[in-house]
């Protein structure tokens, strides 16, 4: 019983101050980057003149956003208007539930769910997330926002397949779907995004085995490499629509469909829609570390030490923390970097690139993985 | 009559969109370095910078009033500042210089000039147009105020904006 409710309060703690403490600030902080960073590459300053830096600007704007008064058109579908913010904002949060974002603090593991459907449960939950697109804009009854619903189906029938497929080497790779195995794993083999993995070299104690670094050279990783390059290539692409980023933000594209399917939103219902999207970017990359870029792991750091409850063990679980939130931070450039950078693709085009090539490069990528996997196994 | 548009013939690079997009990225991230940096500056921080000083002789900030070295006021309320001004922005309300006055030959003076700055168009017909070398369009360009009131600037303000300029035509000294 008492071992029951210690995991129920674990796993609340771990939760709370997950959502709370780091993904929610990282989401306010995301749009103030976001605004920053295109800001100089359009050669301009952004938002800088609320507190230093204007680091304070996050905090006005959610301010402003719950202060807003909360209106309802007359003419939508009440229920299911109320209800679409919630359904964009809650399926990125749940999906979080699965993702390591650390070694162990005092000798608990920093995942909220360590279940072994892992990977499934991140693709089946976030796609959840078009159903607050679609129902947004159905129920606001007015032809931009429906119209931003029906881009958005469509445009998730089309990438979740490749989204899905592209990741089936990494599963045949490491042979597990638990997202902590899969780490794990890289953590003895290696970040499946690079090539060549030495592991004769430690900070602590500094030492170099000269014989392990030459062993580890292994000419069927390097040739395995492709396949994962090209599946991390395809993934990346595929979450880029299915978080609507530009260049695939349809359903909002906002030249077209003046906001697209929260056009008739405002207030803090907006807010969570934002908040939904900005979220779901968070956790895009955070499957992104964790799939290719070995998640909390750090090079040449020790991942655990013999005794996780003393001041060092702690430090070092601190670490890890971070680096997987700076790992999901500079993604989050990228993905902010690329946004500013391509114009946005067109309806047929994007489905073409999904239906045309994407699917058909990660069903070959497949083929090709489980053609090297047998000359790999020892 | 209709005619066909030959589309591009595309490379294998170009259809394949990546190296576009990989430089497109190398352009962007080479603006943010150099904005990030300081290497280029592009933008003005307003109210902490102004560009005051680099504004050219000819700038046409707010219409002011002038005296010159002699502390006459340079205005003989003929009015034609007020007939022509395009907003009719400006009002006056001329007065009878007294007999004593060593400037009694002027025979006028504005006993009222306001010119109201939220009709004013800054475009310099006044000054333009003024016999007396008296009005002149100065650098003031940030007119504020928080009542319509304020906005009308009254002759004290207007002397107060335009102070006293040297190396006009002096035309009604005593000598002449």
């Amino acid at each position: 019983m008492t071992h029951l409710l210690i995991l129920v309060l674990v796993s609340l703690a771990k939760t709370i101050g997950l959502i709370f403490l780091v993904i929610l600030p990282m989401v306010s902080y995301t749009v103030y980057a976001e605004r920053r960073v295109s800001a100089m590459i359009q050669d301009r300053v952004g938002p800088n003149r609320v507190g230093i830096f204007g680091l304070a600007q996050p905090i006005a704007d959610a301010l402003k956003l719950l202060l807003k008064e909360d209106f309802t058109p007359a003419h939508v579908n009440k229920f299911y208007y109320w209800l679409a913010p919630a359904c964009a904002m809650a399926p990125s949060m749940m999906a979080l539930a699965v993702i390591p974002f650390g070694s162990q603090l005092w000798g608990e593991p920093m995942v909220v769910a360590n279940v072994s459907v892992g990977v499934l449960w991140v693709f089946a939950v976030s796609s959840l997330g078009v159903y607050g697109i679609v129902l947004a804009g159905w129920s606001s009854n007015s032809k931009y926002p429906f119209l931003g619903g029906i881009r958005s189906t469509s445009q998730m029938i089309s990438y979740e397949l490749s989204l899905a497929l592209s990741v089936v080497p990494i599963f045949m790779i490491c042979g597990t779907l638990n997202l902590s195995e899969i780490v794990k794993y890289q953590i003895d083999h290696g970040w499946l995004i690079s090539p060549i993995w030495i592991k004769g070299i430690s900070l602590f104690p500094p030492s170099i085995n000269f014989q392990e670094i030459i062993q580890s050279i292994d000419i069927l990783k390097i040739i395995l490499w492709i396949p994962l390059f090209i599946s991390f290539i395809v993934f990346t692409i595929s979450m880029f629509a299915e978080t609507n980023r530009l260049p695939f933000d349809l359903p909002e594209a906002e030249t077209e469909l003046v906001g697209g399917y929260h056009t008739e939103y405002s207030s803090m219902k907006f807010a969570l829609f934002f908040l939904g999207e900005y979220a779901a970017m968070i956790v895009g990359s955070a499957v992104i570390i964790t799939l290719f870029f070995g998640a909390w792991h750090v090079p040449f750091l020790p991942t655990t030490l013999h005794n996780p409850y003393t001041i060092w063990g702690i430090i070092l679980g601190l670490i890890h923390i971070t680096a997987f939130f700076v790992k999901v931070a500079l993604l989050l450039f990228f993905f902010i970097w690329v946004r500013w950078t391509l114009p946005r693709f067109r309806y047929d085009q994007l489905m073409r690139l999904g239906w045309y090539f994407f699917i058909e490069i990660a069903l070959v990528n497949v083929f090709l993985v489980a053609i090297i996997l047998p000359f790999m196994r020892k | 009559m209709a005619y066909t548009v030959a589309r591009p013939k595309l490379t294998f690079a170009e259809k394949a969109y990546l190296p576009a997009i990989l430089t497109g990225l190398g352009i962007t991230i080479r603006h943010f370095v150099n904005i990030l940096s300081g290497r280029k500056k592009v933008t003005m921080q307003y109210p902490e910078e102004k560009w005051d000083k680099q504004l050219p002789a000819h700038y046409r900030g707010a219409p002011t009033l002038v005296t010159d070295e002699h502390g006459r006021e340079r205005c003989v309320a003929c009015q034609l500042c007020e007939f022509i001004c395009p907003p009719r922005a400006i009002t006056i309300h001329p007065g009878e210089i007294p007999e004593k006055d060593r400037w009694r030959k002027v025979e006028k003076f504005p006993q009222e000039f306001e010119i109201d700055m939220i009709r004013c168009i800054y475009c310099g017909l006044c000054e333009e147009v003024c016999p007396e070398q008296a009005i002149f369009l100065l650098k003031d360009y940030a007119i504020t105020g928080l009542t319509r009131r304020e906005m009308v600037h009254d002759k004290q303000k207007l002397y107060e904006l335009g102070g006293v300029m040297t190396g006009l035509v002096n035309k009604w000294n005593d000598k002449k």
